[in-house]
């Protein structure tokens, strides 16, 4: 329950500026996710060129956590290959879901590495993840479009 | 800053306080445990955990159908739960106190069996400042019946906006469904009024007094309400029990909501025939230790007096809304005074987010509720996403007041706006 590992000030300063914020065009999917529980809201828009994240730009409404981890998140795909991306996403949920027992992986993620504290606060939890949610989310989407397109 | 204030309050706290044990915990980091959230749930006194330990330990066994000893042993118990709520909130019988999982299942047995009989034409009369339990229930009885959901508004100040009452209510409105006091900002609704004119136009009234119930005393009798509903564990109750009362003619009426066990009269593989209120609502094996729970609870709010427990919020309430007004950069939601205010209080912190207010007061074991609590509309009324809401019981002390004010200057350093 210590409050300066939850709030690091990598992410105050990702919640005062987050980076990627404005919805941007062009765009191939855009997905509008939601924490019911607390109402964190978040717009999310991703662009791919082949199997490459091109762009990702957010308009998210909440807590410093959720804004702070989206921002980082966009640092974290844009860039990269999806197959890239998601595997991030799976090393940050196992650093979520780690009660604090996983060591984080600098070299992967980067300024996510900030949120190791989040882990110990339960209630949190959901509110770093859910940028990520609608980033896989939609990142699914554009994927299965194009699948849907070159298929028919 | 604030030692010079004082409140007056008819209870004895210290004695209050020492039938909860759980308000001695210390919490992390040895902050003392600050429960300002009864509003989301109520702690519970020794006596109500004593109730259920003894009927757990001594008396436990099906009710009604069960023939033998322990059966009858808790037949009567369950059923002296239901006398006791009766009593408890002034109704004529104890066949008018129909016992469900939580307020949230009265108020969709009151849509449903209600909304049996809404046709295209036909409208319903909510409020926005509503929670969700009172919302879903009527917009999905609408979709089912083709019948018009209408709402009154809210005004600036937090209060129902009855300017348009001659309006809303018409001989097409056949519900007016409305909460008592707002969970949200806190306001106490001019039930009785407004029911006159409701049903001075037909319509059936049905109160949400989750809120209301725990926090001063309610006379059903007089109160002009049609149906009623409200939750266990807000009253110092075990949860998993809650209560719709009505008016028997009323309930006599209606048809089932749940169909199974005990609410039946004869089965037959062709069609069935239903037990009389309030069995005809109660399918199934009941909530037998939590309305024994339930029975205690109200037994020891009677003790105390409810009408010492209203004076104590209304003092508690003012002497925190003071308080809140001497933090820069707050703003309350809804009434700024004590008038007609029940025990809880929303309010924003500009430049912080409310869960990092409460993750930040948490930390010094200040335990209050972060988020559109259940009430999104009338946040969006006020043009916010989310607010922190810090609510009140009969164990509440100024020093838990204080220790809020001062928890939110810190939230203010820590974020660096101070």
């Amino acid at each position: 329950m210590q409050l300066d590992s939850l709030y690091q000030e990598i992410i105050l300063d990702h919640y005062r500026s987050p980076h990627h914020a404005g919805l941007a065009e062009p765009y191939d999917v855009e997905v509008h996710h939601v924490n019911p529980s607390c109402g964190d809201e978040v717009t999310l828009r991703v662009e791919l060129d082949g199997d490459t994240v091109t762009g990702v730009t957010h308009h998210s409404v909440g807590c410093s956590i959720s804004q702070a981890a989206t921002s980082v998140m966009t640092d974290l795909v844009i860039g990269k290959p999806v197959a890239e991306g998601m595997a991030t996403y799976e090393e940050f949920l196992e650093l979520m879901q780690g009660r604090g027992n996983v060591e984080p992986d600098e070299e992967v993620l980067e300024d996510g590495v900030a949120f190791a504290g989040v882990a110990q606060f339960p209630a949190r939890v959901k509110c770093a993840l859910l940028g990520w949610s609608a980033w896989r989310d939609a990142t699914a989407q554009a994927l299965a479009a194009r699948e849907g397109v070159s298929n028919g | 800053m604030t030692d010079a204030r004082t409140l007056s309050s008819p209870l004895d706290l210290q004695s209050v306080r020492a039938d909860f044990p759980i308000l001695s915990r210390e919490l992390a980091n040895g902050f003392p445990l600050t429960y300002l959230d009864s509003a989301n749930s109520s702690q519970k006194p020794r006596q109500v955990v004593q109730a259920l330990e003894d009927h757990y330990l001594r008396h436990n066994a099906n009710v009604a159908r069960a023939m033998h000893q322990l059966g009858a042993e808790a037949t009567a118990a369950y059923e002296g739960g239901r006398d006791k709520v009766a009593a408890f909130i002034g109704a004529p019988s104890r066949d008018e106190i129909v016992f469900t999982k939580n307020a949230s299942e009265a108020l969709n047995l009151a849509a449903h069996t209600l909304g049996a009989s809404l046709k295209p034409g036909d409208e319903v009369v909510i409020s926005e400042m509503e929670h969700h339990s009172n919302i879903v229930p009527w917009q999905l009885a609408c979709e089912r019946t083709g019948a018009t959901l209408k709402w009154f508004g809210v005004t600036e100040d937090g209060r129902l906006d009855l300017s348009t009452i001659d309006e809303l209510l018409t001989e097409r409105t056949k519900v007016v469904a409305l909460t008592w006091v707002s969970n949200a900002l806190g306001t106490i609704n001019p039930i009785a009024d407004i029911a006159t004119k409701a049903h001075a136009v037909g319509a059936t009234v049905v109160v949400d007094a989750s809120q209301a119930v725990p926090q001063f005393p309610v006379d059903v009798s007089t109160l002009g309400a049609d149906l009623l509903a409200f939750t266990g564990h807000k009253v110092v109750g075990p949860t998993g029990i809650g209560v719709l009362w009505g008016r028997y003619g009323l309930l006599a009426s209606l048809p089932p909501f749940l169909g199974g066990g005990e609410m039946i009269e004869v089965v037959r593989m062709t069609g069935s025939t239903y037990a009389a209120p309030p069995a005809r609502f109660e399918a199934g094996t009941p909530p037998i230790a939590q309305a024994v729970g339930l029975g205690a609870a109200v037994d020891y709010l009677t003790g105390i007096g409810m009408d010492k427990i209203a004076a104590h919020e209304q003092s508690i309430v003012e002497y925190a809304l003071e308080g809140l007004k001497t933090v820069p950069g707050l703003t309350i939601l809804g009434p700024k005074d004590a008038t007609d205010h029940g025990g809880a209080i929303s309010f924003e912190l500009d430049g912080v987010h409310p869960h990092d207010v409460a993750t930040v007061l948490d930390t010094r074991g200040i335990a209050v509720r972060a988020g559109h609590h259940c009430a999104r509309p009338v946040h969006e009324r006020f043009g916010v996403q989310s607010s922190t809401r810090a609510s009140f019981y009969l164990y509440t002390t100024p020093e838990e007041v204080e220790a809020l004010v001062d928890g939110l200057g810190f939230v203010r350093s820590f974020f660096k706006l101070a």
